[in-house]
């Protein structure tokens, strides 16, 4: 490329450029690859954002991170009952997919539960304690164990492995719901002139 | 003693409703009978029954305090203490703690201490102090608060709190806030007319107690009396040491709104999601001023409240200076109830207030008026028709927001729309229902949206929560095993990275967006990152790994 007899003045610069150019065209290189990877992984996250983090693994999944993942490429977004119509409304405005109905192989629609120990049946075994994804349960080995209801997501899995079947799902104190509007009903309008 | 009264601006929007107040101010404010059977509310604090300081058949004297009591007063209640205490309004025997029917806005139901009274009024000694002034704001609150003093306007704020708070911030301007401006309700001003010096003195104690430089006390222009009352008492010798001036507001509702008011007397607006201590000014209710004249100077809890009885099904309607616990079909009895013509009780004024389902409801501290209305005061919900888009509801809100879109906006559920459009703004005084010729319940459609984006912020919470608690479990889990498994050394280093790795791909997510959050995550994940691998080079101890403090989104 550059004549051999070219001075000093010249072959510096021009060696210069070139690995100035190549420099930019490589970290153009490397920043598409980077997009690439980023838009997966914030797909990913929003996916994730959406789901309901119950961790309750009704959907297949071992949590809702690897679902997110699995929607991410492609898998069905009907499969997370514990969502409820929100999320697969969420999902589908999220994904641009149609609506379709829960596949009611991984389960129906169900109000919001914790799960309670009836702490008198309780043997103290620690089945339901491995079994909880978040730690909700507290109890030690041949001790009562309970739950903390602030923390239980209502995911149902420790009540398959409880072999005294001393754990309930019960309706928690949802604070979720919005507020009955009974009341507001209540409001009234005085008669009179209208401006 | 500052001179005569000034009168204030008006403020954009509100509406003129038929004020329905003159029946209810024919007569003087009377004091009750002692009822037979009282039930004394605990709280609004929702403390139950770990608040109780007294036993179920113990025979209790006027003015005995009822509930465990913290003396601090003023942190709120921890530990089944009532930050604002409880007080028998009569002597007599506690006869059971149970649940019973509440006059109020908020709640139907709350625990009360029910109360058999044996008719004798024996009462517990009262320590009454002349001057005031020699006492420091501490002694004031430490007064107030155990007294047991709410806000007597309906908000039910604990004064003794809010006072401190309000000291805290150093604020320049108390505003004494005898507006009223709901149809049917006339408390204040009944108070006011008969009892203006002890009004004015309280307010001058509020005063005090905050450490504010002015105390303006403000009223409508439609109550006379009470005008003629204040300028009365101002000028009075009583008043000498006090300094307290007299505003006059355009009679207007919902002049007597916290916000609103400020507006029109100082021209200050208190920015959105903010209040009035932000820009140096606490608000209190006349009422409320005269419970704490009463609690200071003469040394007497909060046990008795000035209550309006009104509304066309009652022959004699007045206001009743009405022990904490009676129940309504008591009240509504005195007052010569006819029962074949009411309809509808309601606490509250006719705009703002709630339907009362029983009339065994018992008068708290926040009731300010109790409404038996027949058919042709209250007609009833008339059909609802579409939106004309008339704009009447913009003109008339207060807040200056257009109720109309934010209808629009609620039928399409767009929360993103509604929160920009001021929808958390709203005061719900119902300015815009009134006025809207489709008889749209407007309010009743903002209060349904504010619920619903309430509770999707609180489920997005949890779920974060949750999200938390599982990566810290499978982290846990994952370093039990290593740990079992006997390779100490790299493997529990490598796991951190993994974790710390495992909470920068949650940060991701907001790539579009830098912020300083996301920038503290990124660091807290790299000085994990740079931790694990020294760990490794050393040979550390597998325990000294612990997992960067969470916070993914």
């Amino acid at each position: 490329m550059l004549p051999l007899s070219s001075s000093w003045f010249v072959q510096i610069p021009a060696s210069a450029a070139i690995l100035l150019v190549s420099i930019l065209l490589l970290s153009k290189i490397y920043h598409y690859f980077q997009c690439q990877l980023l838009a997966q992984k914030s797909l990913v996250n929003r996916i994730n954002k959406i789901l309901p983090q119950t961790q309750c693994g009704q959907c297949g999944h071992p949590g809702c991170l690897p679902y997110a993942r699995a929607i991410s490429t492609g898998e069905a977004i009907n499969k997370c009952p514990p969502g409820g119509l929100t999320t697969l409304l969420e999902l589908a405005n999220l994904l641009y997919e149609p609506v379709r109905s829960l596949d009611p192989a991984h389960g129906q629609f169900k109000p919001f539960s914790v799960a309670l120990i009836r702490e008198d049946e309780c043997i103290g075994c620690t089945k339901c304690i491995q079994a909880c994804p978040v730690d909700a349960i507290l109890g030690g080995p041949k001790l009562m164990h309970t739950v903390i209801e602030s923390e239980c997501t209502g995911c149902d899995l420790c009540v398959e492995p409880c072999p005294v079947d001393c754990i309930d799902m019960t309706a928690g104190t949802d604070n979720l719901a919005p507020e009955s509007c009974q009341l507001h009903e209540a409001r009234i309008t005085t008669p009179g002139a209208r401006p | 003693m500052q001179g005569d009264a000034v009168y204030a601006r008006t403020t954009m929007g509100g509406i003129k409703p038929p004020p329905h107040k003159h029946n209810s101010l024919r007569s003087r404010i009377m004091a009750t009978p002692i009822p037979e059977h009282l039930a004394i509310p605990i709280g609004p604090a929702p403390s139950g029954l770990s608040a109780t300081g007294v036993k179920v058949g113990e025979r209790v004297l006027k003015y005995q305090m009822l509930s465990r009591y913290k003396q601090a007063g003023l942190t709120g209640d921890e530990s089944g203490q009532l930050a604002v205490p409880i007080h028998a309004p009569t002597s007599g025997i506690v006869t059971a703690i149970a649940m019973a029917a509440v006059a109020e806005a908020s709640v139907q139901e709350r625990l009360c201490i029910h109360l058999s009274s044996d008719g004798l009024d024996e009462a517990l000694p009262l320590q009454s102090e002349k001057d005031y002034h020699a006492l420091t704001p501490p002694e004031l609150f430490q007064k107030i608060a155990a007294a047991g003093i709410i806000g007597m306007g309906g908000a039910g704020f604990a004064v003794a709190r809010k006072l401190h708070l309000a000291a805290q911030q150093e604020v320049d301007l108390v505003i004494i806030n005898a507006a009223e401006c709901e149809p049917y309700i006339t408390a204040d001003e009944a108070l006011i007319r008969e009892r203006a010096v002890a009004v004015l003195l309280g307010s001058d104690i509020i005063k005090l107690a905050c450490a504010a430089k002015r105390c303006v006390l403000a009223i409508e222009d439609s109550k006379l009396d009470a005008i003629a009352a204040l300028e009365d008492a101002i000028n009075s010798p009583l008043l000498e040491n006090a300094n307290v001036e007299l505003r006059i507001v355009p009679s207007k509702y919902p002049a007597g709104s916290e916000k609103q008011l400020i507006q029109c007397l100082t021209g200050l607006e208190v920015p959105a999601g903010q209040y009035p201590t932000d820009i140096g000014i606490i608000m209190q209710n006349a009422g409320t001023a005269h419970a704490v004249f009463a609690a200071v100077v003469e040394g007497k809890p909060c046990i008795s409240r000035i209550t309006t009885l009104t509304g066309n099904a009652l022959q004699t309607p007045k206001n009743f200076d009405v022990l904490i616990g009676t129940s309504t079909n008591f009240l509504f009895d005195l007052c010569g109830i006819n029962r074949s013509t009411k309809v509808k009780s309601i606490v509250g004024g006719s705009l703002m207030g709630h339907e009362l389902f029983n009339d065994d409801a018992v008068v708290n501290k926040t009731t300010n008026c109790l409404i038996a209305g027949t058919v042709e005061e209250f007609p009833g919900i008339q059909p609802e028709q579409a939106c004309i888009r008339c704009g009447y509801c913009a003109n008339a809100c207060p807040v200056n927001l257009l109720p109309q879109q934010l209808y629009a906006f609620s039928d399409y559920e767009d929360s993103n729309q509604l929160i920009q459009h001021g929808l958390f703004d709203c005061i719900e005084c119902g300015a815009c229902d009134y006025v809207c010729p489709s008889h749209i319940p407007l309010v009743s459609h903002f209060r349904q949206s504010k619920n619903s984006i309430n509770a999707h912020r609180l489920s997005m919470e949890r779920s974060q929560q949750w999200q938390q608690r599982f990566q810290y479990h499978q982290y846990r889990i994952k370093k039990d095993k290593d740990q079992a498994l006997g390779s100490k050394d790299s493997i529990s280093a490598q796991e951190s990275v993994e974790f710390a790795e495992s909470f920068a791909t949650e940060t991701i997510a907001e790539q579009e967006s830098f912020s300083k959050e996301k920038a503290s995550r990124e660091i807290a994940a790299a000085v994990a990152r740079v931790k694990a691998r020294r760990s490794k080079i050393i040979n550390g101890d597998p325990d000294k790994d612990e997992p960067p403090s969470g916070d993914s989104n």
